[in-house]
């Protein structure tokens, strides 16, 4: 069992020390201490998971960050974790869209999109393929000058209803917008559009605790309530970490804080060459987000009206409206009985995107009535969709980016890490300062909860090399 | 390690990887991303096992060198010789 950090008895030493057990830290500890190393986790809250959480109010368990991934969970969860986590993978067959362009419901792969694209949207099958097939070409690595909105100007011309179609999901997935860069948008797509879009059955709390059982016996050290306050760097090399003023020495340290965090708060800006520094200061983070989480009565039911509901009264798309402080536009994720066997309850939450600056700047009064207008909102949009469901709610509660701020202390609550070129600043973070790393949600792509496992994996391999240069 | 040997470590470590993989009909001069649906995180497997394994750093810039079976024996030949 992971311990508090007041009352764990550490040792002076590790190989490696990971700050914070998002995603991508849990899985960098993973792969390290499977590589043979003595590893350390450090996490400032009392639950493990980051952004990938959950909590209980009422008897109802309601999920933050779990409102699909695509299918390539399956076969990164095989591989980097265990067989029975990859075993509780199941697909999200009824995502629906709804909105004054079009209305359709979708199982969100290539093969249902063409059919769409084709019938309802009239667009030509060779025009289909071929973005089809553009999309899945695109690397990380390609020419990035294109935008999102270059690209489906070049294939759909004027059709907004198409864009919309195209980049409202994506938007939601990442917070990224028409003005990204088009490979961005391409990989993600790509992933989703393989097989369709997948959750986790039995809800958050039991992926994190069967990523924790691994870990542990694996061997990981882990350490709740332990905020990292400074990374010790020495000549230009970690040394340890600092937290509640005791020194913690290790080889390497693997940051699973924001990037700028990372940068500007535990290593300080002192840290780096001018010449990172300039580029680090460019770095622009992701939106944050609104969440509403409803619970139906104990003994409650509600229809089927499909799992993911992307839902707009906005006459068409746009980015910055789905930002809006009172946006139109808000996904609905739908948790039935199936989602958590045995526990056989009825959850919904609302998500938006949102911006921290809107929310920041209220008094603590504003703040109040703000939260309740936005549960207003919700509960009137979704009575479109679920007629009279607010009387059968025993439990409405509300998230800000302020919420999430608080909770993960990423930069203006940033649900989605970094615009593209903070993937360049995290990737080359252990080249200015020897054995500091950093993992977690960069660059749009390494992302969600894939994104962030998987870059877990490819922080892990740098990690492994300089260990053993240093050895 | 001889030529062969090292054929066999590659395939242990991609049949890990992927235990569907079939082998028989695989070619060796021609990429192994094609013929076994390997993508660029199984290749960064094949780096982390084989420096697991036999303490082998592969810079990033030789990563293309694994491409295919051939390719990868002709690059860790010399590099494993005494392995
Ligand atoms: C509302 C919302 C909905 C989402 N929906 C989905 C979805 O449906 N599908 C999907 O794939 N993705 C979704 N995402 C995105 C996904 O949850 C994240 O991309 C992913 O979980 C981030 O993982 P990470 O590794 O970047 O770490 P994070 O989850 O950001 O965790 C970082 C951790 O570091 C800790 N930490 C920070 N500083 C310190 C410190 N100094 N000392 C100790 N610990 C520290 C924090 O407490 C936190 O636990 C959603 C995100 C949000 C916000």
């Amino acid at each position: 069992m992971p311990v508090s950090f007041s009352k764990a008895s550490l040792e002076n030493k590790y190989d490696v020390i990971i700050i914070g057990s998002g995603l991508g830290g849990l899985t960098s500890a993973n792969r390290l201490a499977y590589c043979g190393y003595k590893v350390l986790l450090l996490e400032y809250h009392t639950q493990l998971g980051g952004l990938a959480t959950w909590f209980k109010r009422k008897g109802h368990i309601f999920d933050v960050s779990l409102h699909g991934f695509p299918y390539g969970m399956v076969k990164t969860c095989k591989k980097y974790w265990n067989k029975e986590i990859m075993n509780s993978i199941v697909q999200l067959k009824k995502i629906v869209f709804d909105n004054p362009q079009f209305h359709l419901e979708t199982t969100f792969d290539r093969l249902d999109f063409t059919e769409k694209l084709n019938k309802q949207f009239k667009i030509p099958a060779s025009t289909i393929d071929a973005f089809f097939s553009r999309v899945a070409g695109m690397n990380f690595y390609d020419d990035q000058s294109m935008t999102t909105r270059e690209l489906f100007e070049e294939f759909f011309p004027g059709r907004s209803d198409v864009h919309r179609l195209l980049m409202e999901p994506i938007s939601y997935a990442n917070g990224s917008t028409l003005d990204d860069p088009a490979i961005t948008y391409g990989i993600v797509f790509s992933n989703f559009m393989n097989k369709g879009v997948f959750t986790f059955e039995g809800g958050t709390d039991k992926l994190i605790g069967m990523m924790t059982d691994e870990l542990e016996k694996n061997g990981v050290t882990i350490c709740t309530s332990a905020k990292v306050d400074r990374v010790v760097i020495d000549s230009g090399i970690v040394r340890g970490v600092e937290v509640q003023g005791k020194t913690i020495e290790c080889g390497s340290v693997v940051s699973n804080s924001g990037i700028t965090n990372t940068i500007y708060n535990l290593a300080g800006k002192d840290a780096f060459s001018d010449e990172f520094m300039a580029k680090a200061d460019k770095i622009r983070v992701n939106n944050s987000s609104c969440q509403v989480y409803m619970g139906i009565k104990k003994e409650d039911k509600i229809d089927d009206i499909g799992d993911l509901l992307f839902t707009s009264t906005a006459p068409e798309f746009d980015s910055s409206e789905l930002c809006d402080f009172t946006t139109r536009s808000k996904t609905f994720s739908v948790y039935y009985p199936k989602t958590r066997p045995g526990h056989d309850r009825y959850t919904i939450v609302a998500s938006m995107n949102s911006n921290f600056a809107d929310w920041d700047n209220l008094s603590e009064e504003e703040y109040k009535k703000e939260k309740q207008n936005l549960i207003d909102r919700a509960l009137v949009d979704l009575d479109r969709y679920l007629p009279g469901a607010k009387e059968k709610m025993d439990w409405v509660e509300a998230a800000t980016p302020k919420t999430f701020n608080r909770y993960t202390l990423h930069t203006q609550g940033t649900s989605f890490g970094t615009k593209f070129e903070g993937l360049d600043i995290s990737r080359k973070i252990f080249k200015e300062v020897s054995g500091l790393f950093h993992v977690g949600s960069v660059g749009i792509i390494m992302s969600g909860w894939l994104g962030a496992i998987n870059y877990g994996v490819i922080v892990s391999n740098d990690v492994d090399a300089y260990m053993r240069s240093i050895a | 390690m001889t030529r062969d040997a090292i054929k066999d470590l590659i395939l242990e470590i991609i049949e890990d990887i992927d235990e569907d993989a079939d082998f028989d009909t695989l070619e060796s001069d021609k990429p192994l991303r094609d013929q076994l649906d390997l993508d660029s995180m199984d290749f960064l497997d094949i780096v982390m096992e084989l420096r697991k394994r036999h303490k082998l750093q592969i810079p990033e810039e030789d990563y293309p060198e694994l491409a295919t079976l051939d390719s990868c024996v002709n690059y860790l030949d010399p590099l494993l010789k005494d392995a």
